[in-house]
């Protein structure tokens, strides 16, 4: 499903560079759950912007679904983000003005899908992830934990190849981690490839497989059992 | 491209924040306000003004007779230059462009007034000598009776058509004017019509205290033999007076044994020159407010232009959202664009309304109190708002440009990292 080799990226801050990237080899197959985790400052997050396409790498070669990610320019990038990718923020990210349907059926409303399948799709989704009743709540009405709820349902909306979740559990409690945790191992169980970055073991055991990031290399990739997150709940 | 989704990203990202959006339309509403009330104050000026214009025909001019000053075969300079009858036949004949040549005579000098008796009341009017063609240079409205005809010039019958305060100063209230006599510095004159001009407006009281009677009769009753006073002249609408006054001139230096080059001999009032330089008067008037009109409308643009920056740097967030969603930049731009136009047109045409209003209050006290000198019946037509709307869509794209450019110039990670 995915593919990379020899990726490299530097940012320049005032005249030095720095190098976050160093040459990552990686590839996830369908239906994989990999944890990426890593201290702060390992380039676990500017991994994750270059799998999602929101930044480009300077070096390397990155192939999604068979297809090359390379010199896009930022239309057919938005179109590739809208058919293959799903994003799950650390802050969610909804829209604060659009109630959650609304927030659930922004892709496909970028996608151009109509109103009425648009808001049967949004519907579907927001029962997925058990909020049907809140449909039609902002998002200041929801709690942490909905609102990630919400997020999800939004990142599936669009039927996605992969999701990737950039500390999704990072501002919530523990409990409500583990629910979303539950959620999001229900999706993969679908079939679904999911990649998430997080710096929290117990969220990290919580997936099928754990990358380890230091200093812009790969220096552990492992296969873990994984552990149910409803068994905490 | 304006479906309902798009009205409800528009309608929900507008309603964000009301206070805010609601003083940013007030910029646009203002100035869409000072343009349109500019607009029409400037018409009613116009309007005002060419209405001193509107009871006569406008492609005419006056012409008399002053001194001479060059000599001439054999004649002195300084002599008077006296128009005869014979020549408004000549000038007929040879300027066939003329509509009507009407040789006048007046009682007295220039505003002079007259004694006219009826029975024991006098009044003091101004008695003119004229031809039938006469009314279609100056118009008047024939309350009763008949105007002068050719039957009269032909029997010089003595008859009068006399205005509406002459009828008020020698009649009773209620008396018949018609068929009754009276008499013009003792000349006895048959009352066959009552006239009032049409423009009720500036001096329609000097205008109206005023006595027609035939050109021949006048001539015969008052000694001016073959003289004529002066002419109103008006050319057919094809040719401009002003154009072809020269040539006028010219055959009458050459009937009246005048210098072929001396211009002082023959005074004129042109009407239409007069009208048109009104009327370069009114454009640049016109022209003033557009331009002040458009430009108290700029700032009310970049108001929304400043307004929408903020916006679009509050939402740089929403919009890497957006984007990380599949959002295309020309998506996002559409967008702003579109916020920003629709927030300027609803303004400007909330403007255009109260402008409307304002216009028709004005009409509304001018009909209740009476006509004001030189001013009457602000309008603004349909054109001059359709300027104005097609102003305020350029006004409301420009102001949305450079938001919209800002809104995708930064890369997505960047604009989600922002919080």
């Amino acid at each position: 499903m995915i593919e990379i080799s020899n990726l490299h990226k530097s940012y320049k801050t005032g005249s030095n560079y720095l190098h976050v990237l160093k040459g990552i080899d990686f590839s996830v197959k369908e239906g994989e759950l990999v944890a990426i985790m890593g201290s702060s400052g390992s380039g676990k997050s500017t991994l994750l912007n270059i799998l999602g396409m929101l930044d480009e790498a300077d070096e390397g070669s990155y192939v999604l679904d068979g297809v090359p990610i390379k010199n896009l320019n930022e239309k057919i990038a938005a179109k590739y983000r809208n058919k293959f990718l799903g994003f799950i923020f650390q802050s969610f990210n909804l829209i604060s003005y659009k109630n959650a349907m609304d927030n659930v059926a922004l892709p496909l409303y970028y996608q151009k899908v109509g109103r009425r399948e648009r808001d049967e799709r949004a519907m579907h989704y927001l029962e997925k992830v058990g909020l049907a009743d809140w449909a039609d709540h902002l998002p200041n009405q929801l709690s942490g934990g909905q609102k990630q709820r919400v997020a999800i349902a939004r990142a599936l909306a669009s039927d996605p190849k992969v999701l990737l979740a950039d500390e999704p559990t990072g501002a919530l409690d523990t409990k409500t981690s583990y629910e979303v945790m539950d959620l999001i191992q229900g999706i993969n169980e679908e079939g679904r490839t999911i990649l998430v970055v997080t710096h929290e073991p117990d969220i990290a055991q919580m997936t099928k497989r754990i990358v380890n990031l230091k200093d812009g290399r790969i220096i552990d990739d492992t296969l873990v059992d994984q552990v149910k997150a409803l068994s905490h709940v | 491209m304006f479906n309902r989704d798009r009205w409800n990203e528009i309608i929900q990202a507008l309603t964000a924040n009301k206070l805010r959006t609601f003083l940013t339309a007030f910029g646009v509403f203002w100035g869409i306000l000072i343009l349109v009330l500019l607009l029409a104050l400037t018409n009613g000026l116009r309007t005002g003004v060419t209405m001193e214009f509107a009871n006569q025909a406008t492609n005419t001019m006056f012409m008399w007779g002053q001194s001479t000053s060059m000599p001439y075969k054999g004649l002195n300079k300084g002599r008077r230059v006296q128009f005869k009858i014979a020549d408004v036949g000549v000038l007929k004949e040879k300027m066939p462009q003329l509509k009507y040549v009407s040789p006048r005579l007046q009682l007295g000098g220039y505003n002079g007034s007259n004694n006219v008796t009826r029975q024991e009341k006098t009044g003091a009017f101004q008695v003119y000598g004229d031809y039938p063609e006469f009314i279609n240079q100056r118009y008047m409205d024939i309350l009763k009776g008949r105007w002068l005809n050719y039957s009269d010039i032909q029997k010089e019958m003595k008859n009068a058509v006399i205005g509406t305060d002459v009828v008020k100063q020698l009649y009773d209230i209620g008396e018949e004017p018609i068929g009754t006599y009276i008499q013009i510095q003792g000349v006895n004159f048959k009352v066959v019509g009552v006239f009032e001009n049409p423009n009720t407006q500036g001096n329609n009281e000097e205008e109206a205290n005023t006595i027609f009677i035939p050109f021949s009769s006048f001539a015969r009753a008052f000694n001016s033999g073959d003289n004529v006073g002066w002419m109103a002249i008006t050319a057919y609408d094809e040719y401009s007076i002003t154009d072809i006054k020269p040539a006028v001139f010219a055959i009458m230096r050459e009937q009246r044994t005048v210098h072929p080059d001396d211009q002082r001999a023959i005074g004129n009032f042109d009407l239409a020159e007069r009208l048109a330089k009104l009327t370069g008067l009114f454009s640049v008037l016109s022209l003033v407010g557009y331009v002040v009109g458009a430009l108290v409308l700029l700032s009310g643009g970049i108001g929304i232009s400043n307004i929408m920056l903020i916006v679009v740097k509050e939402r740089t967030n929403e919009i890497g959202v957006r984007r990380a969603l599949g959002a295309t930049p020309w998506t996002i731009k559409k967008q702003i664009l579109q916020e920003s136009l629709v927030l300027t047109i609803i303004s400007g045409l909330a403007g255009i309304a109260v402008a409307a209003g304002v216009i028709w209050l004005m009409n509304y006290l001018l009909d209740q109190s009476g006509p004001v000198e030189n001013f009457a019946n602000p309008t603004v037509n349909i054109v001059v708002i359709g300027i104005a709307l097609v102003i305020l869509i350029i006004a409301g794209l420009l102001a949305g440009f450079i938001p919209a450019s800002r809104a995708t110039q930064m890369k997505p990670v960047d604009a989600l990292r922002t919080e």
